[in-house]
């Protein structure tokens, strides 16, 4: 059974098809529809240039060949690992043989933003998109890559924006203070209001109360402040949350049980660490995972070790990064320029290069250093002399 | 089996060159995918199997016979 019907449980659900499961297959989702993408929310969908017909992750047809037991628009409410069952939101208790958890994120909220937009599910992106009309005034609460991007959605339709970000420097925690700087610098470009180091304190009927008192005005707010994983239907279950669904480096959380994509936190053994990864890649990457893992013999099971990788559409721009760059000690642009804004910038942490961020460079250069990140390079041996270091 | 490459979906990750490096490749200036060959060999099979299942676009799709 797979409970959490977007790409990661999607993947798993395949893959146990491709690997040779023949028995019954069940994909639990609490949406009603069928799996979609979600990364183009924020992108073509918010934008109006896709409409919903391109969005499921696979042809019907394609759907269908799997087999399964589709059960949409219900949600798992509860878990027995002694009797190896299911509890669904209609009453119903599923037995399984094997589990494999992809119940993803939900976005985090604010105090009284019960009128505010949020933006994770096909339905919040519809509600949006109705009200981005030329002219309407929207306050964007978090300048983080899915802030930035509806931020950078908006403005093209003609929609008056400010970004409000309680940190110095947008995503200065993640990709650096330097970079973080050329990344918000393309919204200022274009007339797109950002103020930092402001924190909402509510939403309120007139738009965003500051923890200052201080109102901000706007007839529509989108609250992106970052998701809290699915784990609550987990709580009385035994098996240990904490930042999401706890795993090792087979994604395995408890015996015959494994999780998958936004919701699982897993021993990264390529990094050392344990990690918690929300890009669209690693769901699908790690549901595969997960469910070769789930099926093979103990033995033959492999540690799941990826070079995480993300991507980011703003306006022209458009942002690649492999690896980990949070918690970095050192960022050097090793190729192009962060004023032209066509660069690659390199992140050490301890001796080794574990990330690299790119604007604007050919895909073959990055994907040498994605190669270099992979073989868990030292950093004195991957970055030359002569890079400019940038804070 | 035929592969399809739906252009406009694609995001320009490279995941399906890192997977199947002899029936994908990207273009130089904007990093979208290229379709090196439709009707890929047999021993190709599991490469674009990978590919489909780990492009974040959904935008390559195998038709096996």
């Amino acid at each position: 059974m797979v409970v959490g019907a977007s790409a990661a449980g999607l993947a798993a659900a395949e893959t146990l098809r491709r690997e040779g499961f023949d028995g019954t297959l069940t994909l639990v989702g609490d949406e009603p529809h069928a799996p979609y993408d979600r990364p183009p929310l924020s992108k073509q969908v918010l934008s109006g240039e896709w409409t919903t017909r391109q969005l499921p992750l696979r042809p019907c047809a394609d759907l269908d060949a799997l087999g399964l037991d589709l059960r949409l628009g219900i949600a798992a409410t509860g878990l027995d690992l002694a009797d190896r069952t299911v509890r669904l939101a209609d009453g119903s208790r599923l037995p399984y043989d094997g589990l494999i958890v992809t119940t993803g994120v939900r976005p985090r909220r604010l105090p009284g933003d019960g009128g505010a937009h949020v933006l994770r599910t096909l339905d919040d992106a519809l509600a949006l998109r109705e009200k981005l009309t030329p002219g309407c005034r929207l306050v964007v609460v978090g300048a983080g890559f899915l802030g930035a991007e509806a931020a950078a959605v908006a403005w093209r339709l003609g929609v008056h924006v400010t970004l409000l970000e309680p940190a110095p420097v947008p995503l200065a925690h993640a990709v650096g203070t330097e970079v973080g700087r050329v990344l918000c610098q393309v919204h200022l470009d274009r007339g797109v209001e950002l103020r930092t180091g402001v924190t909402v304190a509510e939403v309120t009927e007139e738009g965003v109360r500051l923890a200052d008192g201080e109102v901000v005005e706007a007839d529509e707010v989108l609250v992106a402040v970052g998701s809290l994983p699915g784990t609550e239907w987990l709580a009385d279950s035994g098996l240990t949350v904490g930042d999401g669904l706890v795993c090792d480096e087979y994604c395995e959380a408890a015996p015959g049980v494994y999780a998958a994509g936004d919701v699982a936190r897993w021993h990264n053994p390529l990094f050392g660490t344990s990690m918690r990864i929300e890009h669209r890649t690693n769901a699908a990457e790690q549901g595969m995972a997960a469910a070769r893992n789930l099926l093979a013999a103990p033995d033959a099971r492999k540690p799941f070790a990826p070079v995480p990788y993300f991507w980011s559409d703003q306006y022209d721009l458009r942002i690649q990064a492999y690896g980990c760059l949070r918690g970095h000690d050192e960022v050097t642009v090793v190729e192009g320029d962060l004023g032209e804004r066509r660069f690659v910038a390199a992140y050490r942490t301890g001796e080794r290069l574990t990330g690299v961020l790119a604007v604007g460079m050919p895909p073959k250069a990055v994907r040498a250093w994605r190669r270099a990140i992979a073989g868990g390079a030292a950093w004195r041996e991957a970055v030359p002399a002569g890079g400019t270091e940038a804070a | 089996m035929r592969v399809e490459l739906d252009v406009p979906k694609c995001v320009a990750s490279g995941q399906c060159v890192m997977a199947a490096p002899d029936v994908f490749d990207q273009r130089d200036d904007d990093g979208v995918a290229i379709l090196l060959q439709e009707h890929p060999g047999e021993e190709l099979l599991d490469d674009v199997r990978e590919a489909v299942a780990v492009c974040p676009a959904a935008a390559i799709r195998l038709v096996e016979r």
